[in-house]
């Protein structure tokens, strides 16, 4: 499990929160030190978004460049992990690099999801790089409407 | 490099010239963009430019080359998802990155494709540009 968070070092704008969020990231770093394994190469984090209405949860993740089949989802005890890997090309390793900005390697983002969900029930779709993934509410999750009697 | 001047950014030049070309709408309706990700690497045909953009389509995609500067405006599809959000990391601006081309490059047969999100850019050199060997007769 990795609760790194997305990191856009250099091209975000900054932070009026700057001092906040660098705590926050001196302690994922000392997380991710700890998850560190050699084998895993350098990590990175996609951007994610967590929807929420009355029938379902979606997961909307950014990761461009990817094929389906790089993807592995994995529900348990409330927590959806999404995992993957990005490839390198062989021939991009060719040539003189002028820039590098992309991320490669696996990936792994865990999300805990606000209600339960159904298992069986959930479908994810990967368009334009876009990974959404929707997860309908288990029936006692739904909100339900009571209705007060009279007498 | 022997003398070639690598392509790079110039995103606040640009930003200006736009500002300056029409100040009034340029101020009405302030467009915010989000800079790409991007890979670029370099071999005996020409370049090849690979940028990030998740969430935009073929349709999407909007590459000019104006003044030996070759921009990218990437316009993000798809219905926003619907629900409130709990978290929120992803940014809904669209995507703009400019970069400086070398003069070697053949502005005329540049190509581009779209796959999942990634734009791939190949920027191929003049033919008189690339390396000949002479012989000495």
């Amino acid at each position: 499990m990795s609760i790194l968070r997305y990191q856009t070092p250099e091209l975000t704008a900054w932070s009026p929160y700057d001092r906040l969020s660098s705590l926050r990231g001196f302690l994922d770093s000392a997380f991710h030190l700890a998850n560190y394994r050699p084998e895993n190469g350098p990590a990175w984090a996609p951007a994610l978004d967590v929807l929420e209405d009355d029938e379902k949860v979606t997961i909307v993740l950014d990761a461009a460049g990817l094929k389906s089949e790089d993807f592995d989802l994995s529900l348990q005890d409330g927590d959806l992990t999404i995992s993957g890997e990005r490839k390198q090309e062989e021939d991009s390793q060719k040539g003189e690099s002028f820039r590098s900005e992309r991320f490669f390697g696996r990936f792994s983002r865990t999300i805990t999801l606000p209600s339960p969900v159904k298992a069986e029930a959930v479908q994810a779709s990967y368009k334009d790089g876009v990974l959404t993934v929707t997860l309908p509410k288990a029936e006692e999750a739904k909100p339900k409407k009571i209705t007060v009697g009279l007498n | 490099m022997r003398g070639k001047i690598p392509p790079h950014d110039t995103i606040p030049k640009t930003t200006m010239s736009t500002l300056t070309k029409n100040p009034e709408t340029a101020c009405a309706t302030r467009v915010q963009f989000v800079t790409p990700r991007a890979n670029f690497h370099h071999d005996a045909n020409g370049y090849t430019l690979e940028v990030e953009l998740p969430g935009v389509s073929k349709d999407g995609v909007e590459i000019t080359v104006d003044d030996g500067q070759l921009a990218i405006i990437g316009h993000r599809s798809g219905a926003p998802s619907q629900g409130r959000g709990l978290h929120n990391e992803r940014q809904a601006a669209d995507f703009r990155r400019v970069f400086d081309l070398d003069p070697s490059i053949d502005t005329t047969n540049i190509a581009a494709g779209i796959e999942q999100g990634l734009l791939t850019v190949k920027l191929h050199k003049a033919e008189t540009a690339k390396p000949r060997k002479i012989t000495v007769s």
